[in-house]
């Protein structure tokens, strides 16, 4: 196959169509880069799930009065229960010096929380995460020193939905926008084709193989989608920059969101620039098939 | 080299056949023309040729190959046996003389240097020699034509067909026309030419096929356009 022929013939393509490609490339941009989020974000989700999930389900907090019996009382009954699979006690101290620990990124609000304004708690594993009323039930709120129950996994629950949520709105406007750009690839072939009618026309009549007139289509399009998801990746690189490093730095270094490291975004590339290439050039060919006779 | 047999063609649009059960055999070297008035079937009878559309019955074979049989990938080989030339020229405006007879090889795959060295060959011998830098606009009709005739011979085709190439050209080009494609059907390639220029017919005397309504009327050797014409 004649390199230089096809090559050219892929450039001039693509400059004689230039506002449909410029708007083909934006919109796979577009559509590559909200699926490269998705991706993050789900894997963000699954390693804050790590994260959280394997901690504490319920924590019981102490009223400040607790006296030591009650104390020694609610550790043998959690000790004694069935549902519970682990406990640890948290002291007041070793309360404040996680505190401290989460919240280093702004000691301000370390300075003017004093030792003792954490409470003491149980943080208790269950069993079966779900049967949290259970447990409610046997340590009821405000009395024999139980300040508090809480269900950690509730929280996280609700938290992990709205994660859910989030990455399954982008990965809902990503395919949303992926139809867009493969009509748009569709359509800016239509129109190669038909600027192209009087050359495929005379390699048809001369006998030139299907492969080599249609193959300056497809590059075409593959060429636009393989630039799409380099910018793509390209703002992938700059959110984390800007805005994740930046924005998130606290929460990342205190350990409650996940950071988005460099890996991620070099494992998901491949994926992005595959899927662009792959799908413009899979549109391309449909397309040539259905549309242009070649 | 060429037959039909009993060939009939419908096209889904058209009540009336475009060819009706006809049956012919045109042999290596021959030129025979192919007339009838517009809508006689012409076209349909180069088309099927070419494979640009397969027959509604019967059998179509050229080369030696049976067309209807034909799979779609071995078609492109079946036309680089086959030469075009039409009314319209059917040139690429933005390229040369030169380049518009080289993107038939180009496009086929021949090497670089095979191209350097038969596109001034074929050029010369349809008398352009010279010429092989300007665009076709730059070129009057008959020397488009040649152009045009120049690209389907390059490749040394077995068949060269014609539809009318002189369908727009003046008589005197149109004679020039005539005489390349005579030395052209010398060097053994078969010439299908479809027409309506009774003047070319009359003065070559060379086979005629007559289609009229899709059905073939007259076969004759050394023929003349029409006798009650």
């Amino acid at each position: 196959m004649r390199v230089n022929f096809v090559l050219s013939e892929v450039a001039t393509g693509l400059r004689r169509n230039l506002t449909m490609t410029v708007a083909m490339i934006l919109t796979t941009a577009i559509s590559l880069g909200l699926m490269g989020t998705g991706l993050l974000i789900a894997g963000m989700i699954s390693d804050m799930k790590e994260i959280y999930y394997d901690k504490v389900q319920v924590s019981i907090f102490l009223a400040d009065d607790v006296t030591d019996e009650q104390r020694a009382a609610i550790d043998q009954q959690l000790s004694g229960s069935p549902e519970v699979a682990n406990h640890i006690y948290e002291s007041k101290d070793e309360a404040y010096a996680r505190f401290q620990q989460q919240f280093s990124q702004q000691p301000e609000l370390v300075q003017n929380t004093p030792p003792d304004a954490l409470p003491e708690s149980f943080r208790v594993e269950l069993v079966n995460p779900e049967r949290y009323s259970v447990i409610a039930a046997e340590f009821p709120n405000g009395q024999n020193g139980v300040d508090q129950v809480r269900d950690e996994g509730d929280f996280l629950d609700r938290l992990f939905s709205l994660l859910n949520g989030a990455r399954n709105a982008t990965i809902a406007v990503a395919v949303v926008q992926a139809l867009a750009a493969l009509l748009l690839i569709s359509n800016t072939i239509q129109l190669a084709a038909f600027n192209r009618r009087n050359e495929t026309n005379i390699m048809r009549l001369v006998g030139a193989s299907r492969w080599y007139t249609q193959l300056p289509f497809i590059l075409e399009a593959a060429l636009a989608g393989l630039i799409g998801a380099l910018l793509a990746i390209g703002g992938l690189v700059v959110t984390k920059i800007l805005f994740v490093d930046k924005t998130l730095a606290g929460p990342i270094r205190a350990g409650i969101i996940p950071p988005v490291d460099w890996g991620a975004i070099a494992f998901i590339s491949p994926v992005i620039a595959a899927a662009g290439v792959g799908l413009a050039a899979v549109a391309a060919y449909v397309t040539l098939r259905l549309y242009v006779r070649i | 080299m060429i037959e039909l047999q009993h060939v009939t063609k419908l096209y889904p649009a058209s009540s009336r056949p475009a060819l009706e059960d006809v049956s012919t055999e045109i042999d290596k070297g021959e030129f025979v023309f192919l007339i009838g008035s517009s809508g006689s079937g012409k076209s349909t009878f180069l088309r099927l040729l070419l494979k640009e559309d397969d027959p509604t019955k019967g059998n179509v074979i050229v080369n030696g190959k049976t067309l209807n049989t034909m799979s779609k990938w071995q078609v492109p080989k079946l036309r680089r046996t086959i030469g075009c030339v039409f009314q319209d020229f059917r040139l690429l405006r933005n390229r040369t003389v030169a380049q518009n007879v080289a993107f038939a090889l180009e496009v086929i795959n021949k090497p670089q240097r095979t191209i350097k060295r038969v596109v001034p060959e074929v050029l010369e011998m349809v008398g352009l020699e010279g010429k092989a830098n300007r665009l076709p606009s730059e070129l009057s009709g008959g020397e488009q034509q040649r152009v045009a005739i120049a690209r389907a011979f390059v490749n040394r085709p077995l068949v060269l067909l014609a539809d009318e190439p002189t369908g727009n050209l003046d008589p005197e080009t149109s004679e020039g026309i005539m005489l390349l494609l005579e030395r052209i059907n010398r060097t053994g390639t078969t010439v299908v030419m479809a027409t309506h220029d009774y003047h070319i017919v009359d003065s070559m005397r060379r086979r005629v096929i007559e289609l009229n309504g899709g059905v073939l009327t007259r076969d004759q050797s050394r023929g003349v356009y029409g006798v009650g014409r």
